[in-house]
Parts: C-alpha cells; structure tokens; sequence
C-alpha cells in the first residue's frame, strides 16, 4: 500500500511535481499515466526516497519516508528508468548482490534467486556476463534483481520502454501475476494502451499534478468517450508526448 | 552481511575481471615507477663511470708554446686534441666540453717567471659539460702548485711558506647517502604507484556507475549511502595497496640489478626497507581513494574525472620538487605534513638514515586524520540527491 499526499518538487524555477497525491492499493495494478516531462520518473524518485520532496508525504505500508526511509526502501521493489547492470557479473551474480544489500541470508537468497530464474525465463543467460545482453534479457535481469527481496510494494518506471512485442506481452503477464500475488503494483507509463489494458487504476499526471484518478471504466463514463485514447486526450488537454 | 562489506566484496571481483583496471591498477602503477628508475639509474650510473675513468680529450689551441705544461697534463690523464678554430662558437654550439686555449704571451711570460695565463673556455651552464671543466681546472692547478713548490725549492725556501692554511677535507657522507641524494625522487614512484593503483576504480565505481546507470538502482537498496561509500573507498584502496606492494617487490629487485657499487654507493631496498615504506605510505591509499572518489564524485562524466584526476596526480610531486629545489632541514612537524612526510622519510631510509617510531607515528596518524576528513566530505557529497541521477 503506497500513500501519496500533495508531494511537490521544484528544480530551480521548474516545478516538476506540483501537489501530486494518490493511493496505490495492495492487489491493484495502478499506473501513472502521462506525457513525457509531466513528472512521473520525479514523483516515482521520492517515493523510492532517492530524492526529498519539498514538502507532503509519502507513506508505504504505513511508514513515512521522511521518516525511516531504509525501512521504506526495504518494503520496495523498484525498477528505475535507469537501470544499468554490472557487465562484468553474470545475471545471477548481478541478483545476488542486490540480494545482499538487501541482507537476505544465503538460502533463501538462492531460492529465491532460483525463483524468479524460472518466472522470468531467464534460465539459458543467467550465469552468462551480462555484457553484450539483448534489451529484453537486461530488463529480465534488472526486474529480477529488484524483486529478489520478495517486496510487498513493487514500483516500475517505464518498464515496457525498449522492449519488443514478445519481451512487452511477457512483462505483461509477470506484472499480472504479481498483482494476483497480493502485491501493490505501480507503474508508470506514456503508451495509453498498455495503461488501458493493465491496469485496476489510472493516475493521469499532467504539468506536474494529477487530471485524473478513477477506474478505466470511471474515466470513459466521466469524459463521455468510448474510447479510452480519447478519454485521456480529453483530460490531458492535448496530445502533445503520449503514444498510442 | 554487512552491506560495506558486500559492496567492497562485488567491486574487488567485478575489476579483478576488468582488464583495464588490472592492467593499470597492477601493472602500469607499480611498474612504471621501477622500469623508470632503472633506466634513469643506469644512465647516471654509465656517465658517472665514463666521466671518471675515461682519459680527457680537451682541444688545445697554443700547444707547441708550452711543452712542458702539456707533457705533465698527458700524465694526468689528458689527450690533447689538434686545435679549433672559433672555440668560443665551439663550445656554445655544443661541439666542444671545455677548449684549453694557450696565449702568445705564455712562454714570455714562464721564462721571465710571472704568472703565465692559460685559458679555460667553457659553458658554465651546460650541465654535461661540468665534469671535463673540473677535471680541466683540477689539473691545472695541480700543475701550478707543483711548479710553484719546485721554484720556491730553487730559491732554497720551503714550499710551506706559500701555503699558510691547508685545507683538509673530511667528507662525512656515506657511500648509503651518496646514494639518497641521487635517489630523492624516488618517493615520488611510490606515491604515483599508490596513486594509479586506485585511480581507476575511484573513477569506475563512482562516475562510471552513474554513467552506466547502475548508480541509481543501487541506491534504492536498504543499506544507508555511507555504507556503499566505504566499500568502495576499500575496494579503491585495496587495489591501490596491491599496486604499493607490487611497486616494492619491483623496487626491491631493480635495487639488487643496479651496478650501484661500483659507484660506491650502497642502496638498500630490501624488507626491512619495504616494511618501512609500507607503513609509512598506508594512510595515503585511504587519502587518495577518498580524495579520487570525492573528484569522481563531482565529475559529471568518466572522461571527465579522467581529466580532473589527471590534474589531480600532480599534486603529488609537489613535495618532490620543493626539495628537490630548496633543500630544507627536516623538522619534525613536517612529518605530520602528507606527501612531505612520505617524501622525508623514504628520503631518509634511501640516505642510510633510521625512521623514529615517533616520526612514523605522526606520518601515519596524520595521513589518517587527511584520510578520514576526505571521506567525510565525500560521505556528505554521496548524500547529495544529484550524485544518482544518470541523466
């Protein structure tokens, strides 16, 4: 559970999150949906506690991130839009590293390193370096080494964005799985069909606050489209950075 | 596991498989200063050798005006070479050391018994040229005493009469501190070995991991930033004293392969001159990756830190050449001075002289302050929000 309340974050004169709030409940998929630049990765940053909003509140599972922010970090799976691997590890090594800085004891490490090999399909690369990996191999690794802690609350910033049709229908599946695991999935996204076809409930960010926070089906009623593509370029007021 | 430790463990393996980073951190850092210290040596040593056995070949001009002088100079050791014509331009262009030139006015003046000029024609400021010119002049004088002692033997006086003070010269140096003076810049090895050792992975584990993107997903583990920090401060100076330990088995065998007695010149860089300098450049591997990471840390690019570092490795000399160029005494305080301190020491060590467990504790407690001041900065600069975005 991921409790958001009037975050704002300024860069200078630009103000990039100007009074954003939501909830992202546990068992629901919610995306952040919006234009690039509207300040989604901004938003996603303070709530991993990489970043300090000016002011407002962020609170996972009940434990605000101004406060203890290691155990908000221990609570969270994050795939960060920069998510770089250790090209002279293999997959595996890379797991395992995250697995010990998250200070999970050996076995269980190795089962639920294992684990997630299997779920991911990622068993013919992972003890291959991962110099030299395909787009969608690094994902693998990258969403494997984030989640090897078991997290309640799994946050994933743009994670379709390079990936080809197979690679984008599997990581489809593995974030319905893991919503029917009883996690909070959160994620953010500019494709409005991925947004549409995912997700319990939509945040449609733009110019740094929330348009819209309903169901897909509250949206289309709302708006008074049938179509959620228009349903969004209603509400954002333009069709400026979004794709179909 | 502690999370600095799993940090220091995964930074160790990753570079120990990146051939770069082994390429410089544990062979270009520690070999560099060695292979250049033997070639240096071993053209010190071949001019010195050449310079005081060889016969002196000097142009004379005027020779056949004093016979006897040139008979006893070939005794000496010199061989006369034919006359030049413009030795002045001779010897500014480089063609000649030293011109020993007779004038007309020589014999006149032998035979009547009054002192009889003879020229010396010499560059003052060429270096090379300095060991003919003494060797010229030395002999001379010898000459004119030995004829000034036979005149004054003639006139039935004793020679004594025309020397009221004898100089008598008692050199205290050993053939061990002969030796430290030709070797001052040898610290500076040390210091660039320690100093590249760690360069590398200061700029890969910090700069280039936010290039790489990986920096931020990092953060978002539940280990506090300081933690990370010192891993890789240790990973950073574990590589570094790698590099030092290598930089004095090299030193160590270029010592015994070094024809330095037959200068007469004892080097000693055995273990228990190892064992010093270890102790005494330790505090450096943490001040320098601390300093490394701190530059890595502002730097918005790999080639950008590459290029601060860079800058950075000159600081290092700064010592060398300061001593180099105004020898001072070394007082104590100046041990508590890193980089001085080092650059005394070893000075010391190479010079036969001892380092005083008080001396040593103050180079090691003093570089460890500096060590650990610099990592408090970069701790407060690892906090910053900026460090971990990549783009």
């Amino acid at each position: 559970m991921i409790e958001v309340h009037d975050l704002h974050k300024a860069f200078g004169e630009v103000k990039a999150v100007d009074g954003v709030s939501f909830d992202a409940r546990d068992g629901e998929i919610t995306g952040l949906l919006g234009p690039n630049g509207a300040g989604k990765t901004t938003t996603l940053r303070m709530l991993y506690t990489l970043m300090k909003p000016d002011s407002g509140q962020v609170r996972v599972d009940g434990i605000d991130a101004a406060v203890d922010p290691v155990a908000v970090r221990r609570r969270l799976g994050v795939l960060p839009d920069a998510h770089g691997l250790y090209k002279h590890l293999t997959a595996r090594e890379n797991i395992d590293y995250f697995g010990r800085l998250q200070g999970m004891e050996a076995a269980l490490l190795a089962e639920r390193r294992d684990a997630l090999i299997q779920a991911l399909d990622m068993a013919d690369f992972a003890t291959r370096r991962t110099e030299g990996f395909s787009q969608g191999q690094r994902v693998k690794t990258a969403i494997a080494r984030a989640l090897v802690h078991d997290p309640e609350n799994v946050l994933l910033d743009e994670p379709t964005n390079g990936l080809d049709v197979m690679a984008t229908r599997a990581m489809r599946t593995f974030m319905r799985k893991l919503r029917d695991e009883g996690r909070c999935v959160l994620f953010s996204s500019h494709i409005m069909q991925e947004v549409g076809a995912l997700c319990d409930r939509i945040v449609v960010i733009a110019r740094g606050r929330v348009a819209a926070d309903a169901t897909p089906d509250e949206l289309r009623e709302k708006t008074g489209e049938a179509n959620l593509e228009d349903a969004f370029v209603k509400i954002i007021g333009s069709e400026e950075g979004l794709a179909a | 596991m502690n999370a600095a430790w799993t940090v220091f463990l995964k930074e160790v393996r990753e570079n120990l498989r990146d051939r770069r980073t082994v390429t410089s951190a544990l062979v270009m850092g520690p070999l560099l200063g060695p292979v250049l210290f033997v070639m240096l040596m071993n053209v010190v040593i071949s001019k010195q050798l050449e310079s005081a056995e060889k016969p002196l070949k000097v142009p004379v001009i005027g020779a056949e005006r004093a016979p006897n002088l040139i008979r006893v100079l070939k005794q000496y050791g010199l061989q006369p070479q034919p006359a030049i014509e413009h030795p002045e331009a001779a010897v500014k262009q480089q063609l000649a050391d030293v011109v020993l030139r007779i004038p007309a006015s020589y014999p006149k003046a032998w035979s009547k018994g009054e002192p009889a000029q003879v020229e010396v024609i010499y560059d003052a400021s060429r270096q090379d040229a300095r060991a003919p010119v003494r060797r010229l002049k030395d002999m001379l004088q010898r000459y004119g005493r030995t004829q000034g002692a036979i005149r004054l033997l003639a006139r039935g006086l004793s020679p004594g009469v025309s020397t009221p003070v004898v100089v008598a010269s008692r050199d205290q140096s050993t053939p061990q501190s002969r030796a430290g003076q030709l070797f001052a810049f040898m610290p500076y090895f040390f210091v660039i070995g320690v100093f590249i050792g760690g360069m590398y992975l200061a700029i890969d584990l910090t700069a280039g991991e936010r290039e790489r993107k990986s920096l931020e997903p990092l953060f978002v583990n539940p280990a506090p930033r300081w933690k990370i920090l010192l891993g890789k401060l240790g990973a950073t100076a574990a590589f570094a004293t790698a590099s030092l330990l290598l930089s004095l088995l090299a030193f160590g065998l270029a010592g015994k392969l070094l024809p330095t007695e037959k200068l007469g010149m004892a080097l000693d860089l055995g273990p228990h001159f190892a064992a010093v300098v270890l102790v005494l450049m330790l505090p450096l591997t943490a001040l320098f990756a601390a300093l490394q990471t701190l530059v890595s840390a502002f730097a918005k690019s790999y080639r950008e830190a590459q290029t601060y570092l860079s800058i950075l490795m000159l600081l290092p000399m700064l010592p060398s050449m300061l001593l180099s160029f105004l020898p001072i005494r070394a007082q104590l305080w100046m041990y508590a001075v890193p980089l001085l301190g080092q650059q005394l020491g070893i000075t010391e060590m190479l010079r036969g002289g001892k380092v005083s467990p008080e001396q040593a504790l103050l180079v090691l407690v003093s570089g460890l302050i500096a060590a650990l001041i610099a990592a408090l900065v970069t701790v407060r600069v690892y906090a910053t929000e900026r460090l971990a975005i990549s783009a």
